[in-house]
């Protein structure tokens, strides 16, 4: 049985020794990542665990990879990407440059998925999108852009969903069970590591994504990250969160106006 | 058990179904007291459909307040709360739901075990699970946590279940508190902490 106080133990290292906090994480969330690991791995205890952390750097890496959840699909709930594709991009598009972050982009579906958006509305070589996420190792996958090409049918079902009207198999390329997605859609797309819990502001955007991220926050740590956010985004900016995500417990809320159905919110002043 | 011990000795009731459930929960529902001291946390398997169309049919089904669930939510009593299709629904010690979408569990996403265990670990004593018709192995696992934690569990009489492999798994592999038909079961919760 493992103990909230042995949670707390373990959190506490990893922030002591690495940096990473998760202190504010939804602990219910992060205490089933940790029992799930602990499994998976045939600790004999809990301290055993422990001190696998404090002492190898690669085990590390392993326990942020996995207790962190990086679960990602391109167009996810497609009815959002439609209201991307209809009324955000023609919007955005007026402008001479567009800049987008996906903050906690994971292995970076969503982005490239933005990346085909505005390729088909032309407006791709005058956007820049940042992805970013705390992770080093979930990076290094949207910088090689190969997924998985049995998820590719599922993909290619959104996208038609979303409005896509293109033989989705031509933004890749098979091989050898994998899909290359093509390279000029990562010609936009800068990759860097950003902590939502620790880091800064580092520009400012058209549109911010970051959805199905904040669900792994507490209350406290959701408004920190909102307002960084809100730091971060122009005026008339758009923030887009997942469809369970809400502004409604944040201060930043009667800044922004929300769209009609999808969570995406319209910064006003 | 005296009767003074169970007075408001439970504070929230997850039920967890798959297919065939709604037929139960189109019966239980209209049958409930107008206002519950506990709170009633549904987790159904469905198949995404990108509308919340399920919890508004519910709510016609009972004048207790119904919702699906947005992340963070607060937990109160007399409220009926609907897992989000493709979410994983767990609960937070401060009374508060969280939502989380990493792999599925038992091919399900929501799964009946998830929540039953994290409403295990934060409830403890204080939880009712109850587990409805279906055809595939969730929900034992978490009623097993449940029943650890010193909740009381229930499973649909299988007979009265139109798939009752479900709470015949469960049935077959834990000491059972209380094994009720629909009917049953909505007077179960009828007098409950009464």
């Amino acid at each position: 049985m493992i103990e909230d106080e042995d949670i707390d133990l373990l959190l506490n290292d990893v922030f002591e020794i690495y940096g990473y906090d998760f202190a504010n994480y939804s602990r219910a969330s992060l205490k089933r990542r940790i029992i799930r690991l602990f499994a998976l791995d045939k600790f004999p205890s809990f301290a055993e665990l422990r001190y696998r952390v404090r002492t190898e750097e690669d085990y590390l890496k392993r326990f942020i990879e996995e207790i962190t959840v990086n679960v990602t699909e391109m167009f996810r709930d497609p009815s959002f990407y439609k209201v991307l594709r209809n009324e955000i991009l023609p919007n955005l598009g007026t402008k001479p440059f567009i800049r987008i972050w996906h903050a906690g982009c994971s292995t970076g579906e969503e982005v490239f998925s933005m990346a085909i958006l505005l390729q088909e509305a032309n407006l791709l070589k005058k956007s820049l999108l940042y992805a970013t996420d705390l992770n080093p190792s979930v990076l290094e996958k949207v910088r090689k852009g190969i997924f998985p090409l049995n998820q590719m049918k599922q993909y290619s079902e959104s996208y038609i969903a979303s409005g896509g009207t293109k033989d989705f198999s031509t933004y890749y390329t098979a091989n050898y069970g994998q899909a290359k997605l093509n390279e000029d859609l990562s010609e936009k797309i800068i990759i860097s590591t950003h902590n939502l819990v620790s880091d800064s502001s580092f520009n400012e955007f058209d549109l911010i994504l970051c959805r199905n991220v904040l669900i792994y926050f507490d209350k406290d740590l959701q408004e920190r990250a909102l307002k960084l956010f809100d730091e971060s985004l122009g005026p008339l900016g758009y923030l887009a969160l997942g469809s369970k995500e809400t502004l409604k417990f944040s201060t930043i809320q009667s800044r922004y106006k929300q769209l009609d159905k999808e969570k995406i919110w319209k910064k006003t002043m | 058990m005296e009767e003074n011990d169970v007075k408001n000795k439970f504070k929230a009731i997850v039920i967890g179904g798959s297919a065939g459930s709604l037929t139960v929960l189109f019966e239980v529902f209209p049958a409930l007291n107008p206002v519950l001291n506990v709170a009633i946390i549904l987790v159904l398997h469905r198949k995404y459909s990108g509308d919340s169309s399920l919890s508004d049919l519910l709510s016609t089904k009972t004048s207790l307040p119904t919702k699906e669930i947005d992340d963070k939510d607060p937990i109160l009593p007399g409220h009926v709360y609907l897992a989000p299709a493709d979410y994983h629904l767990l609960i937070e010690k401060k009374n508060i739901f969280s939502l989380d979408v990493s792999e599925k569990v038992n091919f399900s996403r929501p799964s009946l075990d998830v929540t039953f265990e994290s409403a295990a670990d934060t409830f403890g004593p204080s939880l009712v699970a109850i587990l409805l018709s279906g055809s595939n192995d969730d929900g034992t696992a978490g009623l097993k946590a449940v029943k650890n934690a010193g909740g009381l569990i229930i499973a649909q009489k299988p007979e009265s279940a139109q798939m009752a492999y479900m709470p015949q798994n469960a049935i077959n592999n834990l000491e059972i508190d209380l094994v009720l038909d629909s009917k049953e079961i909505s007077d179960f919760i009828n007098n409950l902490n009464q």
